[in-house]
């Protein structure tokens, strides 16, 4: 028999997601992932200019701000072979990489947190206390029981007002959270200087991009904000040294407070190293290109796929295997719905055959949901910061396999723990410290670059339609903060043919296909407990490991954490 | 924001500021914090006590919806980035839901809804970010089962006031954009009869979003608007007539391509398709991220995202502004410089003219492929 419940809204996201999941004897049987918001911009991509396309892809999404328009204007040097100047490559990288380095911190302090972080037990505990367990994780100065006491008052004055804010009806002191007063009041006091931390080092946007988020300073072969020593209206020595400032506050907090938090509450919660394992296949296109090619060879991090959790063998990625299925999603195809369409071919033609709003629940047997499926060989694929690192880890990667291993070792768990919600979660975080550190040196070869007189930014030798084939069509790349990330254009006489995204969400919330075959988030949730159906607190943390988004929204209303625990006063 | 007058030397409350104190706001961030917001809404230094009184314990229900959105207003409100704005901001408001924070989810974050509509009826300051789609029944966009329409009518409907947040809620947007697929529509649009206000932008500035509010509190009612919905003090003037590289536009000297001599050297990116001469938003003024740049000094043009359909009519976007009104379009950058700065500041200078650009076909002309 077992029990059916609708998660709708999954919170703490970007966009609109629904979870159905079936219950029986207190785990998840069989779960479902729905989307339910479609604005169709792919459509309103076609007959456009595609030097303009970056600019409407990247309102993909503003968490995963920068990403699509790296991915769009990637599809559009390949269909028009530009090869772009040594200085784009390098702002680039800096501007993915803090991308990376900031969302990833967002998400596991100000999303992910809450699930595991009851934050109404922080005024239970002992500052002293709470000092001498952060003393013994890290040596980050902002550790005295003071500093905690400060918090903690911070936090209790807050108490009295009794209102709830968004921290209304939440699960805390459910059974299923375990850290200690003091850890969760460490937690506490580190949200709120990631909420701080986060505001500065994304600065590093408005000076290589203009603003954040949407950062306009990209361009179809470079990027648009000069390079010139001589001049205050151009990334100059100046602008280096405030840069390499906040890539420096950006690396020491990710060493000295992220990390030791991630495996400090991850030492925890164990058992979440047996549960989330989702379908074991991971695709990456890698990125990072590490010299002036941008060859595929030279990536920072590299491509390739695994499946079946075998690590010892990493395929070569090649896009051509990649197809989209829309069985189940609310989407027709010219050719039946039994069909995968590659992107180059992919059509984009809604069509809602659901229950009409309001509804309770969804008709799973049907078609269920506004994303795509995306496969690889006709496989469902996980992408994102895990299939990065399993992907680096086993092709050689030497950094990426002593910080896995520092990682697994202080946990004390094997390889195995990685195909887990807690793995996913910590290669997160291995992640963003590996990209922390190495944006420091594409920082000191833009200087470099600058010294020797290396000014160009662009390339505009294809710059005029004029100079474009009648028909081309080329692939987009990038590793987003949230996985795999693909853009496909086709360009007809100077104008957008066709244009298709599959985006990392795509790949892990998407629905069944022809086959019957459970997107990424529905196989992770097989096997998930659920202690109180509704109080759906696991199927949150499953489905947050994978990040679906939004991260950095959360700190908007919580500046300082107050009326999180006004929920215990009521 | 450098660009802000120091705070004045106005006594405010002691009580008011140990209450502050209090809450570990140091009163130095809080008269800061009173003396910024008063100039954003370019009000004189003899507001402050008023303001300072006006965010004072009135914390205001919020109710924050998302709907055809990319969530970029949200995380520029994140951005709102003076020292200590954001903690100040949480005490401005009390958001009772906002999907993309709360930590409740499913049926306990509709029920949240719920319960702030019953018990703030009329008093609470609703949100939107995000279009409206119609089509279909509106079926393109869900939120626990029901449609963006139905839930912003009953939410917009009942609220003391609405802003929209974003272009996407301020006219429809990106989902609007030719052919518009879900018949998105902006947030007045769908609930006409409510009191709406416009902070468009792509995303939209946060400081304006922060003084809009505090207005709202100092002074019980929305700032002055103008014919589109938007405030004056935000929205009163064109970047063309603020921007840093006016200079150069009037002496003729342009940027002809990126990474070129001119472009380094932060001259007019006219030529490169900038659409500050009909853009009506303070980027220039308050730039972004703590004031640290705005595209423009970035070297980007601008596209003009506070203005309603610019991904139609401002696209594509590296032509140049086809025609200026009086003159013989294309040709006539240099001109207009060089040769006609007292004409063409007359020109840019009218209101009024705006409008005429932004009706113009010209622009419909200058596509590389025409819409449906």
């Amino acid at each position: 028999m077992g029990k059916r419940i609708a998660v709708d809204p999954i919170t703490r996201i970007e966009g609109h997601l629904r979870i159905e999941a079936q219950i029986e004897g207190g785990k998840i049987v069989d779960a479902w992932s729905s989307s339910t918001a479609f604005r169709g911009i792919e459509t309103i991509l076609k007959g456009r200019d595609p030097r303009d396309a970056h600019h409407f892809t990247q309102r993909f999404c503003g968490v995963c701000t920068t990403v699509h328009s790296m991915a769009s204007i990637r599809c559009v040097e390949d269909a028009l072979k530009i090869q772009i100047p040594d200085n784009a490559r390098l702002i680039r990288n800096l501007v993915m990489a803090i991308q990376n380095v900031q969302d990833h911190v967002i998400h596991f302090y100000h999303l992910h947190a809450l699930d595991w972080v009851d934050i109404t037990s922080a005024l239970k505990a002992d500052p002293a206390a709470t000092a001498k367990l952060a003393q013994s994780l890290s040596d980050w100065p902002k550790s005295s029981a003071t500093y905690f006491k400060g918090v903690q008052d911070r936090i209790a004055a807050f108490v009295g007002t009794g209102r709830l804010g968004p921290f209304a009806n939440a699960y805390w002191g459910h059974s299923a959270y375990r850290l200690p007063a003091e850890a969760n009041l460490m937690a506490v006091a580190h949200y709120l200087e990631a909420l701080e931390w986060q505001k500065d080092v994304i600065r590093i946007h408005a000076i290589l991009g203009s603003k954040n988020p949407h950062p306009q300073t990209f361009l179809v072969g470079g990027m648009s904000i000069p390079v010139d020593p001589d001049s205050q209206n151009a990334i100059n020595a100046d602008k280096i040294a405030f840069i390499g400032k906040l890539l420096k506050k950006a690396k020491l907090f990710v060493e000295k407070v992220y990390i030791p938090d991630l495996l400090a509450v991850a030492s925890f919660y164990k058992a979440w190293a047996g549960i989330g394992a989702g379908v074991g296949n991971f695709l990456c296109y890698g990125d990072f290109p590490m010299d002036e090619s941008g060859r595929v060879e030279s990536f920072y991090l590299p491509r390739g796929v695994i499946m079946g959790k075998d690590l010892a063998n990493v395929m070569p990625m090649d896009e051509a295997k990649i197809t989209e299925y829309v069985t189940h999603s609310w989407y027709r195809y010219g050719s039946g719905d039994k069909v995968g369409l590659h992107p180059y071919d992919g059509e984009t033609a809604h069509a809602y055959n659901g229950p009409k709003p309001p509804y309770d629940f969804l008709d799973t047997d049907g078609k269920y949901s506004w994303v795509k499926a995306p496969r690889y060989l006709d496989q469902p694929m996980e992408v994102g910061p895990l299939a990065r690192m399993v992907v680096a880890f086993s092709s050689g990667h030497a950094e990426v396999q002593a910080t896995v291993k520092m990682v697994l070792d202080r946990l004390g768990v094997g390889p195995e723990a990685l195909f887990s919600t807690l793995g996913r979660t910590a290669a997160r975080g291995i992640e963003t410290l590996l990209l922390a550190q190495k944006s420091e040196l594409w920082l000191q070869q833009l200087a470099d670059n600058m010294g020797r007189g290396i000014l160009a930014v662009h390339n505009g030798d294809k710059w005029d339609p004029a100079t474009w084939p009648k028909e081309a069509r080329g692939f987009g790349y990038h590793e987003a903060p949230r996985g795999a990330l693909g853009h496909w254009i086709r360009i007809e006489s100077g104008a957008i043919g066709n244009f298709q995204a599959v985006v990392p969400s795509t790949w892990n919330a998407g629905p069944r296909d022809a086959a019957g075959q459970r997107g990424p988030y529905e196989e992770a949730l097989i096997g998930t407990p659920v202690a109180v159906s509704d109080q759906p607190l696991e199927i949150l943390r499953t489905i947050h490991s994978f990040d679906p988004c939004l991260a950095c929204a959360v700190h908007v209303l919580d500046g300082r954490g107050t009326e999180i625990v006004q929920v215990k006063a009521l | 924001m450098p660009q802000h007058s120091p705070p004045q030397e106005q006594p405010l409350d002691e009580k008011l500021l140990q209450r502050w104190e209090a809450r570990g706001v140091s009163r130095r961030d809080f008269i800061k914090f009173c003396a910024t917001l008063t100039a954003t809404l370019a009000l004189p230094a003899s507001f402050i006590p008023q303001i300072a009184e006006a965010i004072e314990d009135k914390r205001l229900p919020v109710i924050w919806m998302e709907f055809q959105g990319c969530t970029g207003d949200t995380e520029a409100l994140l951005r709102a980035n003076q020292p200590t704005v954001a903690e100040i901001v949480l005490d401005l408001l009390t958001l009772e839901y906002h999907e993309t924070i709360m930590a409740a989810a499913g049926h306990q974050a509709e029920e949240a809804k719920s319960q702030a509509l019953e018990k703030y009826k009329g008093k609470y300051l609703a949100v939107v970010e995000g279009s409206i789609p119609t089509a279909d029944g509106g079926v393109y966009c869900t939120v626990g089962g029901d449609s963006a329409l139905n839930i912003v009518r009953k939410i917009c409907g009942n609220a003391a006031a609405t802003i929209a947040v974003g272009n996407c809620a301020a006219f429809g947007g990106l989902p609007a954009a030719a052919p518009n697929p879900t018949g998105a529509i902006s947030v007045k649009d769908a609930v006409p009869q409510a009191t709406v206000l416009n902070l468009p932008g792509c995303p939209l500035n946060a400081d304006n979003l922060t003084a809009t509010i505090v207005h709202f509190l100092t002074f019980n009612q929305l700032p002055a608007t103008d014919g589109l919905g938007r405030p004056l003090f935000a929205y009163g003037k064109r970047i063309h007539d603020n921007c840093e590289r006016r200079a150069h536009f009037d002496a003729g000297q342009y940027a002809e391509a990126f990474g070129d001599a001119g472009h380094r050297q932060g001259y007019c990116l006219y030529k490169l398709g900038c659409k500050g001469p009909e853009t009506f938003h303070n980027c220039p003024t308050i730039r972004y991220n703590e004031g640290v740049s705005w595209p423009v000094m970035a070297g980007h043009g601008c596209i003009g995202c506070a203005e309603p359909g610019f991904w139609d009519t401002m696209s594509p976007f590296y032509r140049r502004l086809p025609q200026v009104p009086g003159f013989p379009v294309e040709a006539t950058a240099d001109k207009i410089g060089v040769g006609l700065v007292a004409a063409t500041a007359v020109a840019f200078g009218a209101h009024a003219v705006g409008s005429a650009f932004r009706k113009g076909d010209a622009m419909e002309s200058d596509k590389v492929i025409k819409e449906d």
